[in-house]
């Protein structure tokens, strides 16, 4: 029985639950709702939890707990000479699962039934062409212990699996039979229902900040790697990135950092003053024909695809920069550059802030701007005087929020900034940036354990601290704000 | 109401300072005041009465051009401010607004120090020369609205953090320190203490030797003990407007009598 077979019945199940627990909570008061503790609903409902949830739980243990406990069953059975042909443990065991589930079609094909398959020998069946004939392509001929651990793996797993479906099924009607037996008109269901509920929620936030910390823990292990690779103290303090593939590369993270927070500079530099001057005068001046029309084009930009404004840096932006700025002051004939690539992002960003912008001030009450033009003054004073100051927490969010953007965007930079880590001030040089390349090392030709690919993980890891210092700088920003006005 | 002041309370004026005639308002479909006539006489304390939604708020709004602000507010008829039409296209309502000050209904100091709420309008207006002078007008502001002895030790505290009442005083505070010709109070005592009260009555009375002031107020006796004129209204209509002795001793009008004997309201 499939998996989703099995949590197809048991979803059935605690619906009959439902129905019956329902039915038995009323007909244990003869009909009257009102004198049982809870809503009629909520018995049916404790049935149909106590039958599923605890089933299902089992179910997904089950199914991640068995994968592995069946491998390194298996895994036992071969002996270690032919595990060093393999290679590793982890390749034999992909052989022996794709050879297990190729046994069925090898079966069907050559009419065999279970004790044909059992008697089948590697070293007298062409194992390795019988398998290509249903197409399961092997790398070399199969060994005779591999063949056994492949007719054990896949004899275990059918029996594995049956039991599951039988210890699943039979929690699911405990489940049922105890729920319907303890329903009594003074339980508290609703109660339970509640606590149900209570931690469906918790779990649901536990995944949220979970996720979190296994990125963060997969990042670092992955770091930890590199670092028994490559110095640390080269990857901190040397001003140099040249990977090599071939080896003795220099991996400085500075040149990258620099990229990153050049370009992201620029972007805000742009975004910034654009984005917040826009909104004040959506929120302050426009008036709602405008503002009907302005604020939804506005939006428009935030929906285009960062590769999009790629090719617009790429075709428009670069060699405009180039052919009018950076010639004609002698600064270079790149038309990949900082400033491309920032002006572009800078362009992106624009939406990002004054929507975010716009929202926060429209949140300033309107009292705050009856005070400020009762006592004679203009709209602009209102603005810089009594809205800034009271939206600026809001504000400064909105802010970081469009750097963490900045920080994390690669695409435009791909395509306006190149691929080239340099350390330098004129902005119309190609530079690159952490992101591009993380994109490039592990998209690389050399093997993941080596230095060169796991670099990209300690990059990561960089990038992290970086955003992460900028949202708690932005944290303390606005709390000491709040504070302070509120 | 009882109050024997009221019947030697003499004018100091008869000059207008501001006059309204036929002003009708409308929000949207809502007819919400119909047909006003008043003269604000100079150094005068001028009450506003009348039942809660009956339109006082809307009439001050209209007298400071407040109700620019509010999108669906129409405003019609004639308001003038010392012989000048203040809804004629020549005239700058933000400086209409500073010669026409306001205190708000609801306290609405802005996100920043007590200093820097009453400071305000003067730095807006260089009202001041030196930062000296700015100390001294803040500090008078502050005392006259009888708030000085609670604040002086902490002026560079955020306003908002301050008590409803404190909040109240500190936009009085703030609305005499931009030294306006009229004051527009929209239930100024509202929210505060029976001690406090008295000494913002003393304020307006005082004020009244510079400024014209218009005060709403659903305290009867606060009309009787502040003002010499008295305007009631009633669903948006002006019924009632003449000194204040008479309105409260001899109302000409039912509904005035009504009013101050507490059977509408
Ligand atoms: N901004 C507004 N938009 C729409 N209608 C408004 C607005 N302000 C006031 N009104 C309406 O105008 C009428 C008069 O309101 P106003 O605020 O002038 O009453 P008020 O006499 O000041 O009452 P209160 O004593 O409760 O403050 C009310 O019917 C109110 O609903
Ligand atoms: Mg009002």
């Amino acid at each position: 029985m499939s998996i989703g077979l099995i949590t197809l019945i048991v979803l059935g199940l605690a619906v009959l639950g439902f129905i019956l627990g329902r039915q038995r909570a009323l007909s244990a008061v003869g009909g009257d709702p009102r004198t049982l503790h809870s809503l009629p609903g909520y018995y049916g409902w404790s049935v149909f939890l106590f039958t599923a949830v605890p089933a299902l739980l089992l179910l997904v243990t089950w199914a991640f707990v068995q994968p592995t406990a069946l491998n390194s069953h298996v895994a036992g059975m071969i002996p270690a000479a032919d595990v060093a042909s393999y290679g590793s443990t982890q390749l034999v065991m992909a052989d022996v699962r794709r050879i297990a589930d190729g046994l069925d079609a090898v079966a069907r094909n050559a009419g065999l039934d279970e004790t044909g398959l059992a008697a089948l020998r590697a070293d007298l069946t062409d194992m390795r062409g019988r398998l290509a004939e249903v197409g399961v392509a092997l790398g070399s001929n199969v060994a005779p212990s591999v063949l056994e651990a492949a007719k054990e793996y896949r004899s275990l797993s059918g029996t594995l699996r049956l039991g599951m479906a039988l210890a699943v099924l039979l929690a699911a009607l405990a489940g049922l039979g105890f729920a319907l037996w303890r329903i009594d008109p003074r339980q508290r269901a609703r109660n339970l229902v509640e606590q149900f509920t209570l931690v469906l929620l918790a779990g649901c936030s536990l995944i949220a900040v979970a996720t979190t910390f296994g990125i963060v823990a997969s990042l670092v292990v992955e770091s930890v790697h590199f670092f028994k690779l490559y110095d640390f103290r080269d990857f901190f303090f040397s001003l140099t990135w040249s990977p090599r593939f071939g080896g003795g590369s220099e991996l400085g993270l500075w040149p990258l950092v620099w990229g990153t927070l050049y370009v992201s500079f620029i972007a805000l530099l742009v975004s910034v003053p654009v984005g917040l001057m826009a909104a004040i005068y959506l929120s302050e001046y426009a008036g709602k024909k405008v503002r009907a029309f302005a604020k939804p084009a506005i939006e428009i930009l935030a929906g285009i695809p960062t590769i999009v404004y790629g090719l617009f840096a790429l075709i428009t932006v670069g060699p405009f920069l180039r052919d009018w700025f950076a010639q004609p002051m002698g600064l270079g004939s790149s038309s990949s550059s900082v400033m491309t690539a920032g002006l572009v992002m800078g362009i992106m960003l624009i939406p990002f802030v004054s929507s975010l912008s716009d929202d926060i001030i429209n949140a300033v009450p309107q009292s705050m701007r009856d005070g400020s033009f009762g006592l004679g003054a203009t709209r602009s004073e209102t603005v810089k005087q009594v809205i800034l100051p009271a939206a600026l927490p809001g504000i400064v969010g909105a802010i970081l929020l469009a750097a963490s953007r900045a920080i994390g965007e690669t695409m435009i930079v791909v395509m306006g900034a190149g691929a080239a880590a340099k350390l330098d001030v004129n902005p119309f040089e190609a530079m690159t940036t952490v992101t591009v390349k993380i994109v490039s090392q592990l998209t690389g030709d050399t093997e993941f354990a080596s230095p060169e690919t796991l670099v990209a993980f300690a990059l990561g890891l960089t990038l992290f601290c970086f955003t992460l210092a900028l949202n708690v700088v932005a944290l303390v920003i606005v709390r000491k704000y709040r504070e302070q006005y509120e | 109401m009882n109050d024997m002041r009221i019947a030697d309370r003499t004018v100091s004026s008869d000059t207008a300072k501001m006059t309204a005639r036929g002003v009708q308002v409308y929000y949207g479909e809502n007819h919400a005041l119909k047909d006003v006539d008043i003269d604000i006489l100079g150094g005068t304390v001028t009450a506003f009465i009348g039942p809660s939604g009956c339109g006082k708020s809307t009439f001050l709004r209209c007298l400071n051009r407040m109700n620019d602000t509010v999108s669906i507010a129409r405003v019609l008829g004639e308001i003038k401010l010392d012989g000048e039409d203040i809804y004629d296209k020549s005239v700058d309502p933000v400086t209409l607004r500073a010669r026409v000050g306001m205190v708000f209904q609801k306290p609405n100091p802005f996100p920043k120090s007590i200093y820097d709420n009453v400071a305000y309008g003067p730095k807006i207006h260089g009202l001041t020369k030196s930062k000296a002078e700015l100390d001294q007008v803040v500090e008078t502001s502050l005392k006259k609205a009888a708030l000085w002895n609670e604040v002086k030790d902490r002026l560079h505290a955020p306003g908002t953090g301050l008590s409803g009442g404190q909040q109240q005083r500190l936009c009085i505070a703030r609305a005499i320190a931009t030294s306006p010709e009229v004051l527009l109070m929209d239930e100024p005592c509202s929210a505060l203490d029976p001690i406090a009260t008295a000494q913002v009555e003393e304020l307006i009375d005082e004020l009244r030797s510079q400024f014209s002031v218009v005060i709403v107020t659903h305290s009867m006796q606060q009309a009787a003990r502040v003002s010499q004129r008295t305007a009631f209204f009633h669903l948006g209509h002006l019924v009632e407007y003449g000194e204040t002795g008479q309105i409260f001793t001899n109302p000409q009008d039912p509904r005035t009598e009504s009013y101050i004997t507490g059977r509408i309201g």
